[in-house]
């Protein structure tokens, strides 16, 4: 076989991998459009808010330290103590869930039984002060972020595939990295759609998405169901911005994949967990592809950066809940 | 008595010829007598507009007490405040011998108040059986720990509840959609299932909200039956609002007649059929 094919099976395999971390933004934005039917447009932000509160913890940077500094004209930076990774992610869980209850206190307690679409401005709105806040809390620098996960390829794979091809191929590349984010996000999906079939809060969290005034009469709080749903998108928000952070970087473009996500619920609809998974996948498999059968020899290159909005248009047209999506019903 | 000769599946032949029953009330007269809720002098304004003025009435264990009034009269407002949805701004509200305070709507789900909407308020996305599930939620233990690892204890729950469910699936005769979407269902249905639903919760008290509006003679009887069966098999107490006069002289023990936010009669069916106020406020005499 040509090394042109076992290229291409590369191809797909990388493009699974980046799949697998869109998937990963996707599933915030599903958890809580599914419980609250709000589009929340700042779960880019909390996944770039949520690694910069890693850093910080992990690094030991004092909050605030630039507002401080001008104020009082010192100058403070850190407190000189590193954290282990495993501590600084739990101390970041726990300031993510903090910030759902000041989101459910501050924002969405007051908006009960509004259109989605005044949720939804809610939620730009709280986009951009969080981005602004990251800022003034932990500085704008581009930081590096190293929780401990191997990086760089995975040299095994890469020297046991090796005899396929001929002389000319030297076997898989992947990323160490994408192949942990592989293993996260499964886990991550089996747990998500486990507690969402079969627990009690699994099926109130699908009762208050469906209707808020009947989820009250059966003696549901939807105030602790929202704590609980933002809670856990904050959670997919921190492990989203981990495996970004680890990748690229932590700045402020992390917010901004928020955007790859679009496409993503598209296709796989807005309603399923396992449907931003398989849609991930299929826009990362997608564009790769593309990229290397027509994109790079016929049209000039880079078409990756449009192919998954041009799905997206395509899907929209054909089948607007998305592969997975809940049907529409309307009775006439 | 019919309430006592009819079988569990008989149809009642009442319901059916609207209007000229003697009423149930006449066949079974007085409930068991304790209170179970209690308005006393209840108002309740938004802004400028007053929905509610100063009404006070009883429910009593045991008995179906309708609600009825020409619209916009506040009888939906009233089940509101007795399920917690509005705030009386005046007035005070007795719930199983005590006093109650503000308490939220999920709270008041606790203490044993369920109710069906005017407007079908179901879970569409879910299927039968689970709206009918979530009316369980106020009577499940298990944590979300417990249920995540689904061992022991939280296992043997969970198949306790689902065996409640079926039985009222059993009961209100919907076994063929036990696995349907509902928002697919036929209104008569939905409107089965949010009774459903309510009924799952084992009610002290059951607030139906115009369980029969929209529906045609057949699915009416079917209603009024069901009504009927739950408050005889279970001993449950209703509340009910409904429009079809002829439905509630036959299904009611007794009846608050309710007209601009006033109640203008309180009694038997047959008491508030020749209340002169009642008359007045259904034929339209012009009010002051």
């Amino acid at each position: 076989m040509s090394p042109g094919f076992f290229y291409g099976i590369e191809v797909v395999l990388n493009g699974l991998m980046t799949g697998v971390m869109y998937s990963l933004v996707a599933l915030g934005f599903v958890l809580i459009f599914k419980a609250s039917g709000i589009f929340n447009y700042a779960q880019g932000v909390m996944a770039l808010f949520a690694a910069l509160t890693l850093v910080g913890f992990q690094d030991g940077q004092i909050p605030f330290s630039h507002l401080i500094n001008a104020v009082f004209g010192t100058k403070i930076h850190h407190f000189g103590w590193h954290l282990p990774a495993i501590l600084a992610v739990l101390f970041a869980l726990g300031v993510m869930i903090l910030f759902a209850w000041l989101v459910e206190k501050l924002i969405l307690k007051h908006l009960v039984n509004q259109e989605p679409i005044i949720l939804f401005m809610a939620t730009i709105g709280l986009a951009y002060f969080m981005e602004g806040f990251g800022d003034l809390m932990w500085g704008a620098d581009i930081k590096t972020l190293d929780v401990g996960m191997p990086q760089g390829g995975n040299l095994w794979i890469e020297e046991s595939t090796a005899f396929l091809g001929g002389e000319d191929f030297y076997g898989f590349y992947l990323d160490n990295l994408d192949i942990w984010a592989s293993v996260v996000a499964l886990v991550l999906v089996v747990s998500l759609v486990l507690l969402s079939q079969y627990t009690k809060i699994g099926r109130a969290l699908r009762a208050v998405a469906d209707d808020h005034q009947a989820a009250l009469s059966v003696g549901i709080s939807l105030r602790v169901i929202w704590v609980i749903v933002w809670s856990v998108a904050g959670f997919v928000a921190l492990v989203a911005g981990i495996m970004w952070g680890s990748k690229s970087g932590v700045q402020f473009s992390l917010s901004l994949i928020a955007l790859k996500a679009l496409p993503v619920l598209m296709l796989g609809g807005f309603t399923s967990i396992p449907g931003a998974i398989i849609g991930g996948l299929i826009i990362g498999v997608g564009e790769k592809l593309f990229e290397f059968l027509l994109g790079a020899p016929f049209l000039g290159g880079a078409t990756e950066n449009w192919f998954a909005y041009m799905l997206a248009l395509v899907f929209l047209v054909f089948r607007p809940q998305g592969l997975f999506g809940e049907k529409i019903i309307e009775r006439v | 008595m019919i309430r006592n000769g009819r079988s569990f599946d008989g149809r009642v032949d009442a319901p059916a010829d609207s209007g000229a029953g003697t009423g149930r009330a006449a066949e079974t007269p007085g409930t068991s007598g304790a209170v179970v809720m209690e308005l006393r002098g209840i108002t309740l304004r938004f802004g400028g507009v007053t929905a509610i003025r100063e009404t006070t009435f009883d429910i009593q264990e045991g008995e179906i007490r309708a609600i009825i009034g020409p619209n916009g009269a506040g009888k939906s407002s009233v089940l509101n405040v007795i399920n917690g949805f509005y705030h009386p701004q005046e007035g005070e509200i007795w719930y199983q011998g005590r006093q109650r305070g503000v308490l939220k709507p999920h709270q008041i789900a606790h203490q044993g108040i369920a109710r069906t909407f005017q407007n079908i308020a179901l879970f569409r996305g879910m299927t039968t059986l689970d709206n009918i599930m979530t009316g369980r939620l106020t009577r499940m233990k298990s944590g979300i720990f417990r249920q995540l690892a689904w061992w022991g204890p939280a296992e043997r729950e969970e198949t306790e509840h689902r065996e409640a469910v079926e039985q009222i699936i059993d009961f209100l005769e919907i076994q063929a959609i036990r696995k349907t979407p509902v928002g697919r269902l036929p209104y008569g249905l939905q409107k089965r299932v949010e009774l459903g639903r309510a009924l799952a919760a084992e009610p002290s008290l059951l607030l139906l909200d115009e369980p029969m509006a929209g529906m045609n003679v057949e699915e009416k009887e079917d209603m009024s039956r069901f009504i009927l069966d739950v408050n005889d098999e279970f001993g449950t107490t209703i509340a009910l609002i409904e429009h079809d006069m002829g439905v509630v002289m036959d299904l009611a023990d007794r009846v608050v007649v309710m007209d601009y936010g006033r109640k203008i009669g309180d009694g038997t069916p047959d008491d508030v059929r020749s209340n002169e106020a009642v008359i007045n406020a259904y034929l339209g005499v012009a009010h002051d």
